[in-house]
């Protein structure tokens, strides 16, 4: 057997960027056994592991975290390239477009729960507007806007609370 | 790993109330304004087709409409309306009882009468595409 000529060198950053993309895939996945009310409304706890990377390892990491799992999670249910797919990436671009201003909030003031509250905001923006714009041609869906928007606030709050709990009390390398 | 209240309480930080206050404020705001729409403020009474009263929700009043079989009375109270008696034979507009939502529509087929609820925005009565 020939040796491969291709050198792919793996960097600290990318063994951690797998690792929490792991447990953020495995979040993703068990929560798709909960049932749930109305399509969309999710609690989203993959978004915890985002959040967290983003407090420990910045921006371009939880980037990292966030996209890997929505094609990854999408592909282990079975959801790769189908609406819910679609709506998931928007989300997440839209949510990361977000954190990437409110990281540069004063950390005394605005933590985790600010970030998570705020991202939840984009999450669903990014996913009413493709939905407006795709799946559901009239403006009917804007009805059901302050159910998402509550639905932003209670689980943003929720997985930012966990989110700087972890980011407090985890052990550095996630096991 | 135990958990503890304050350790939760320690990773909420002022701002975070702010930007939690600031969310919740629009979720009402946003409800507010956009489930209004479901609130009916006019009557609208139609006989052959045509608009012959609009009637404010906001006090009673009692019309009579005449159509091909006689008078439709219409009732209208604070916030509701309905077709009082009506001349047809089944009496469907009648046995309907009081409308409330934007939308609603009780028509009397047999006499050409039709009453129906209005809000402030237009309502979509059927969608296509």
């Amino acid at each position: 057997m020939t040796r491969s000529t291709i050198e792919l060198p793996v960097t600290a950053a990318d063994v951690r960027i797998a690792r929490y993309a792991a447990a953020a895939i495995a979040l993703s996945v068990a929560e798709a056994a909960i049932p749930l009310p109305l399509p969309g409304v999710k609690p989203g706890l993959g978004n915890i592991i985002t959040l967290m990377v983003l407090a420990r390892w910045g921006w371009r990491e939880a980037a990292w975290v966030a996209l890997l799992r929505v094609f990854a999670a999408s592909l282990v249910l079975g959801q790769f390239l189908a609406p819910g797919f679609f709506l998931s990436l928007s989300g997440a671009l839209i949510s990361l477009a977000v954190l990437a201003l409110a990281q540069h909030l004063p950390a005394r003031w605005f933590g985790p729960v600010s970030h998570s509250v705020l991202a939840a905001f984009g999450h669903f923006a990014g996913q009413l507007l493709v939905a407006r714009l795709w799946l559901v041609p009239h403006d009917g869906i804007f009805y059901l806007l302050p159910v998402f928007a509550f639905a932003a606030v209670l689980f943003g709050t929720v997985n930012g609370l966990v989110a700087a709990y972890l980011v407090r009390h985890a052990p550095s390398r996630p096991v | 790993m135990k958990l503890a209240w304050h350790e939760w309480r320690a990773g909420f930080r002022p701002g975070d109330a702010l930007v939690v206050a600031g969310g919740l404020l629009v979720c009402v705001v946003s409800a507010l304004s956009l489930w209004q729409g479901g609130v009916a403020r006019w009557a609208e009474v139609r006989a052959g087709g045509k608009v012959v009263a609009r009637l404010s929700l906001n006090q009673p009043a009692d019309i009579a409409v005449d159509g091909p079989l006689g008078p439709t009375r219409v009732q209208v109270e604070p916030g509701r309306a309905r077709v009082f008696s009506d001349p047809g034979p089944r009496q469907y507009c009648v046995l309907q009882g009081w409308l409330t939502r934007a939308g609603a529509v009780a028509i009397c087929a047999p006499n050409e009468v039709s009453l129906r609820l209005l809000g402030d925005s237009p309502a979509y009565d059927t969608l296509n595409y």
